[in-house]
């Protein structure tokens, strides 16, 4: 088939990503099998299901050559809108639509900046996510969100039925950006900008709109993202989001998703996200110091990045 | 001087051969440099000059051959060591540090003193003022060079290799972006320099100049040596005959093709973002336009205004004598106007993408139904050019990368033949490519021509554009200097224009003398 990193050699990374992935899993089911308790494996999926939905909007921004970090703070500012939305009686629709909406919005502002300025899209992030951090603590004053309605939590739905509903939706978007990244024309259009902006211009695409509209769909994801966080709690935090950024570009990274743009599949990125979120309560089941997470994490990310730059090299 | 009186080589290169991938730049080329002597070098783009000079600067590390300065044999010649003997180089393109000043820059020119002695500003700043005005520059040191423009880093350049106290200094082109006065400078510091005893090798287009400066002058061609005269010897009709005559190694497939209507047309069109003047020319359906000229005559910049990659401040372009507008790539595709770009590997495949993602790139759309891609049609489409095109490839899920560079531009080719256009945009076509997959290439310009293409095919190499071309347009200097007929253009004629001549002009030269 012709779609983009076909073939087994060009899946290489998400296979060993994979097998590594299976192997810490394995390991778990000898070593410490309480780790497989339904019930903890529930609230594991539902708390990476909600990286999972902005993974997906910042696998396709490192695509296409570009980076977000203010992905953190466009989460705090969106939970603390869910809330407040929420808490002003909108039904439930309203709340999302408007939360995503916010998103959408703030992305719109870095797409504006760094596809119609052209400005360099680390700097421009790094600016917003100052602004919009500021922004909300100047407004909110760190305050929570208290008082929200009955029917916000878990969507009214209790907390099993809300929770499998969370996954369900990461689920469903994560398939039908994987489907559309591999099958519409525009999926193609974001691996040719990454790997070769000029050359994508003298193909005749348009790389400014397609840069846009993914720093506007990163903002979607995003608001998507901090609703369904929002929702598994009875207040909102105004500090959600914090290091959010560096979660989901590591997964992408892990993932496969070469951070000089044209290349990485979402499959890859839904690997990673798996393999950083489990490997922490792993390490807490085997035995060790739950500090050694970050550092364990770190490593992997190195280890990919490392394996990156040899396979590079042999090329 | 030795015993016998004569002046003794300071540079001798023997017997010299480099090849890149296949591909011979020289062929044991030998040449020699006295001290207190200006020789001139001469040839065609890709007869050999630059790979020639940079054996000497050490950037280039010769296959064959022998390199002696002094008498003493280099072994090992790098840059470093070039640089200890004195051996400095003015490239065409000034290679200088945006972000630093003159000063600075100049002062990175000048011997180091170790890495942890103190730089003395004071002192870098009074040499670097008194280098600039030793070539007459009004130039404030303490500028930003990003600041300067074309002609003025020029001059840094050329200050900076003078600060460098070299006994071998190499000048690629240093006049092509110089005013005359700035020139008339430029050959005062030569000739002080020639009478201190420095060697001097001079590149020029500008043929016209060499008398003025060269003691002697040496012509390549396809990498190898055609001749050393003494400058007085020669006039520009002379040299212009040295220079040319490449050898024509393949036959061309071209074929006769019964030509139609005017399909595309430019009128006194001025782009003033890409230097390119008032140009003018057309092409019918079923012709092939060569596009000739010297690198930096505009002939890239030509293309790329025709596509919509650059305004047009005047001038109109028409399209089956109906006047169109082309602001941005996309509506030149949607009139038909396709740009196979120079330099594929940067721009004209990508790289990481497959053999079918490639050809279909500027055809999404029709390979696709509201934007979803129908993978059955892309495989059939890309399947079609493969075979059509004689793509040698695995399989069409193959990276692009993974091709040989024919293979590859026959891919560039497919993309642009999807979009079914009437009017053909070639660069440089087969640059760097294997002889067989050029003449493939060639064959299947002549195909698309008989199915009614208007082509313009932009090429430095003479032959090609002679053994391909219907017609040729010769630039110089961002202008259309002339037009010329498959039957009447040669070789000479046709480099007489590129370099700025006037046919008449080399006439007169060539019966009066230099």
């Amino acid at each position: 088939m012709s779609r983009p990193g076909s073939g087994w050699n060009r899946h290489l990374r998400e296979w060993s990503v994979a097998l590594a992935y299976l192997v810490l899993l394995v390991l778990l089911a000898f070593l410490a099998p309480a780790f497989y308790k339904p019930d903890y494996l529930r609230g594991l999926l539902v708390s990476k299901s909600t990286v999972l939905i902005a993974a997906v909007g910042m696998t396709l921004v490192i695509v296409a050559r570009q980076i977000d970090i203010s992905v953190g703070s466009q989460f705090s500012v969106c939970g603390v809108i869910a809330g407040l939305l929420a808490q002003s009686g909108l039904p439930m629709p309203l709340v999302a639509l408007g939360t995503v909406l916010a998103g959408s919005l703030m992305g719109a502002c870095n797409g504006v900046l760094v596809a119609l300025l052209g400005l360099p899209s680390i700097v421009v992030t790094l600016a917003t996510m100052a602004i919009f951090r500021e922004t909300l603590r100047w407004w909110r004053e760190g305050e929570f969100v208290f008082g929200l309605p009955a029917n916000f939590q878990w969507f009214g739905l209790g907390q099993q039925t809300g929770q499998w509903a969370i996954v369900a939706v990461a689920g469903v978007v994560f398939c039908v950006a994987a489907w559309s990244l591999r099958n519409l024309a525009g999926g193609r259009a974001v691996y040719a900008v990454g790997s070769d902006q000029e050359a994508a211009r003298l193909a005749g695409l348009k790389p400014q709109a397609v840069v846009f509209a993914i720093f506007v769909g990163m903002g979607a994801m995003v608001g998507l993202a901090s609703l369904l966080n929002a929702v598994q709690f009875g207040v909102v935090d105004p500090n959600s989001g914090v290091g959010l950024e560096l979660q989901v570009i590591a997964a992408a990274v892990v993932g496969g998703t070469a951070i000089s743009g044209g290349r990485g599949t979402l499959i890859g990125t839904l690997i990673g996200v798996a393999l950083l979120g489990t490997i922490g309560p792993a390490l807490v089941f085997l035995g060790f110091e739950p500090q050694w997470e970050k550092a364990v994490q770190g490593l992997i990310i190195l280890a990919a990045v490392a394996s990156d730059a040899v396979g590079g090299r042999k090329r | 001087m030795d015993e016998a009186g004569t002046v003794r080589a300071l540079l001798k290169l023997t017997n010299i051969s480099k090849a890149y991938a296949g591909i011979q730049a020289l062929r044991g080329v030998s040449f020699d440099l006295k001290a207190g002597e200006v020789h001139a070098l001469v040839g065609e783009n890709g007869a050999g000059k630059s790979t020639l000079i940079k054996t000497i600067t050490g950037a280039v590390v010769p296959d064959e051959g022998t390199i002696e300065v002094d008498g003493q044999l280099i072994d090992e010649n790098n840059p470093s060591t070039a640089r200890n003997l004195r051996i400095r180089a003015i490239y065409q393109q000034p290679a200088l540090f945006p972000d630093l000043t003159v000063t600075e820059n100049i002062a990175l020119g000048l011997e180091p003193e170790g890495s942890w002695r103190r730089v003395r500003w004071g002192r870098r700043r009074a040499q670097a003022r008194a280098l600039l005005d030793r070539i007459g520059a009004e130039i404030d040191p303490e500028t930003e060079v990003r600041r300067l423009t074309m002609p003025e880093q020029q001059l840094v350049e050329i200050a900076r290799a003078l600060g460098a106290d070299s006994r071998i200094l190499i000048m690629d082109e240093p006049t092509a972006s110089l005013s005359e006065k700035e020139v008339d400078n430029l050959f005062r510091v030569i000739r002080e320099l020639r009478s201190e005893g420095v060697g001097i090798i001079y590149i020029s287009h500008r043929l016209e100049e060499l008398p003025k400066v060269a003691d002697r002058v040496t012509a390549l061609r396809d990498g190898t040596l055609v001749g050393t005269q003494p400058m007085g010897s020669v006039n520009r009709s002379d040299l212009i005959r040295m220079m040319v005559g490449r050898e024509i190694s393949a036959v061309f497939p071209k074929r006769q093709v019964a030509q139609g209507d005017t399909r595309f047309e430019v009128r006194g069109m001025t782009s003033k973002a890409e230097g390119v003047h008032d140009v003018s020319f057309s092409v019918r359906s079923g012709e092939i336009l060569g596009l000739a000229g010297l690198i930096g005559a505009g002939r890239t910049e030509l293309a790329r205004t025709l596509f919509g990659l650059s305004p047009i401040d005047a001038g109109e372009i028409l399209l089956d004598g109906k006047p169109i507008r082309i602001a941005n790539p996309g509506e030149a595709v949607s009139h038909g106007i396709a740009y196979v770009p120079e330099d594929r590997r940067r721009h004209g495949v990508i790289l990481d993408m497959s053999v079918a993602d490639n050809s279909t790139l500027a055809v999404l759309k029709s390979i696709s139904n509201r934007g979803w891609l129908n993978f059955g049609k892309e495989a059939a489409l890309a399947a079609s050019f493969v075979e059509r095109l004689g793509v040698k490839t695995a399989s069409i899920a193959a990276p692009a990368g993974s091709l040989s560079g024919g293979n590859q531009q026959k891919v560039a080719l497919a993309r642009w033949l999807a979009t079914e256009p009437s009017v053909l945009i070639l660069d440089e076509p087969t640059q760097g490519i294997d002889v067989g997959a050029k003449a493939e290439i060639h064959r299947l310009m002549c195909d698309l021509a008989e199915r009614g293409l208007a082509i313009i095919m932009i090429s430095s190499e003479l032959p090609e554009i002679l053994g391909m071309s219907d017609r040729i347009a010769v630039m110089h200097a961002g202008q259309v200097v002339g037009l010329v007929d498959r039957t009447s253009a040669t070789q000479e004629n046709l480099l007489a224009m590129a370099l700025g001549h006037t046919p008449e002009e080399l006439a007169q030269s060539a019966g009066v003398g230099p």
